[in-house]
């Protein structure tokens, strides 16, 4: 299968603006499950106020949410992929046009400033972004996914470097801890991200995966899973709520990415996806480009 | 519990009426204010041709469309989706919002801190949570964009939009010192040793 530039640019274009409309099934499916436990009448009509958001969305062909994200694109090239004289480079450069357009043509808000001269070019590009993650693929599939990754959830970031004396504990801790810290502001109920293991920006770049993964997915990593069925009821005993303001749902579910790491180093980090857990994807085949979750 | 449905510009007595846990609904005029905006007007001395005494704020970057100028988009801007940011970031503009302009009601979402609720009861002000993230639902609360200032700072410019049953607004801090955010805190901070207990936390 032959890479077509074109393809790839109008679906990075249409893959933006589906992503801020659309909520995936497991998500809404997350929504349903925690407004049926929930125990707080409070908490109880936000998650109702939450999921008629979704529709109301979705009835007006709207937004979900107002902030835009920080534009991230994960591309999967599978087996059979051919660049066919076409470099890495301007796969990514295809991208990038394909995000700037859609800003401009659907006319949503570009979110993307410089980091010290905070202008905005208004087309949700800048430097080094969108953020483009390339990775490799046993399938006979060229895979984009999209995430606009919000900002409320975002700036409640954390990485520890613990050390390997502190043990599993210092890694259980460090998310109860990082959860109480972000309270309301990352616009709970979340996908609290959770890295395990590898250098610091391994770490990072973990919790991020762990935060963007689909609702019902597992770790593959035993270990991984484990600590996830653990700390998934455990954060939901404190208490924070749906937006900080009490109530059992502060978490649709805690998902941990694992890597190894150097015989020294115990890091862990956490990164959170808020209620409006966006993404989008699009698989190209022989036969055409499909989209989808 | 009551609920108060109001339209701005309100006074201290009216502010002071509010207690945690009512609910508010606006009509009218309400601002829209974020970052950047806040720290051109208090950082940089940027002045704004708004009279914002007695008004409500929200903290909000909308999505916009440019359009012509007509009685229907006054200010030349179509809502495409509004919706609230976090406050806690615009923590410190709560004392000079309020001292310098008078502004009476801070709509956001996540809460604000300390220095804000001691602001709230020292001047007279509330801070009415909206649910983050519904925008979408939030933007059908929307009559029109009104007017806009400090433009050059899109989309994080001074906005005032005129509003219809906007809510109902959760009042989450008050003016006479109670914060629910504090008491969620509190409580969940208190049950900490139990989670890690749990989680076989040594």
């Amino acid at each position: 299968m032959k890479v077509d530039l074109q393809q790839v640019e109008e679906a990075a274009k249409e893959l933006y603006i589906r992503a801020l409309k659309l909520l995936p099934p497991d998500v809404k499916q997350g929504f349903d499950a925690l407004a049926q436990r929930e125990t707080d009448a409070g908490a109880k009509r936000m998650l109702g106020t939450m999921i008629r958001n979704i529709a109301v969305a979705e009835d007006s062909d709207n937004l979900l949410c107002q902030d835009t994200g920080i534009p991230v694109y994960n591309v999967w090239i599978g087996r059979g992929v051919e660049m066919d004289g076409v470099s890495g480079v301007a796969l990514k450069e295809a991208i990038r046009r394909g995000c700037a357009r859609s800003t401009r043509e659907y006319s949503f808000r570009s979110s993307i400033v410089h980091p010290t001269t905070r202008v905005n070019e208004q087309n949700s590009t800048g430097r080094g972004i969108p953020v483009i993650n390339i990775d490799f693929a046993e399938e006979e599939t060229l895979v984009i996914e999209m995430i606009p990754k919000g900002s409320g959830s975002e700036n409640n970031s954390w990485l520890r470097m613990a050390i390997p004396a502190e043990g599993v504990d210092a890694i259980k801790t460090f998310v109860v801890d990082c959860v109480l810290e972000a309270g309301g502001k990352t616009c709970p109920p979340t996908i609290v991200g959770v890295g395990v293991g590898g250098t610091a920006d391994l770490c990072m770049h973990l919790a991020k995966v762990a935060a963007t993964r689909p609702l019902g997915s597992r770790c593959e990593d035993a270990e991984g899973a484990k600590l996830e069925r653990e700390l998934s009821e455990a954060v939901n005993l404190l208490g924070v709520g749906p937006q900080g303001l009490g109530g059992d749902s502060t978490c649709f579910a805690v998902h941990v990415e694992t890597a190894a790491t150097h015989i020294t180093m115990n890091p862990v980090a956490v990164n959170m996806q808020c209620h409006s857990a966006r993404r989008a994807r699009a698989t190209f085949r022989p036969t055409g480009v499909e989209y989808g979750y | 519990m009551a609920h108060y449905d109001l339209a701005c510009p309100i006074d201290e007595t009216q502010v002071r009426q509010l207690r945690v846990n009512d609910s508010v609904s606006l009509s009218g005029t309400l601002f829209g204010i974020r970052d950047a905006t806040q720290i051109h007007m208090f950082d940089r001395g940027r002045k704004t041709r708004f009279d914002l005494s007695g008004q409500a704020v929200i903290h909000t970057a909308p999505n916009v469309k440019k359009v012509e100028k007509t009685p229907e988009h006054p200010a030349g801007y179509a809502p495409v989706c509004i919706g609230t940011t976090t406050s806690d970031r615009m923590e410190r503009f709560t004392r000079p919002l309020m001292q310098q302009h008078g502004v009476r009601l801070i709509i956001g979402k996540g809460g604000l801190r300390e220095d804000s609720l001691k602001s709230f009861q020292d001047l007279g002000g509330a801070y009415l949570a909206i649910i983050g993230g519904t925008a979408a639902l939030e933007t059908t609360w929307i009559e029109a964009i009104e007017d806009v200032d400090l433009d050059d700072l899109n989309p994080e410019s001074l906005w005032r939009f005129r509003v219809r049953a906007f809510g109902p607004l959760l009042v989450a801090m008050d003016s006479h010192g109670q914060s629910l955010y504090s008491r969620v805190q509190t409580n969940a901070r208190s049950r900490r040793a139990e989670v890690l207990r749990k989680l076989g936390v040594r």
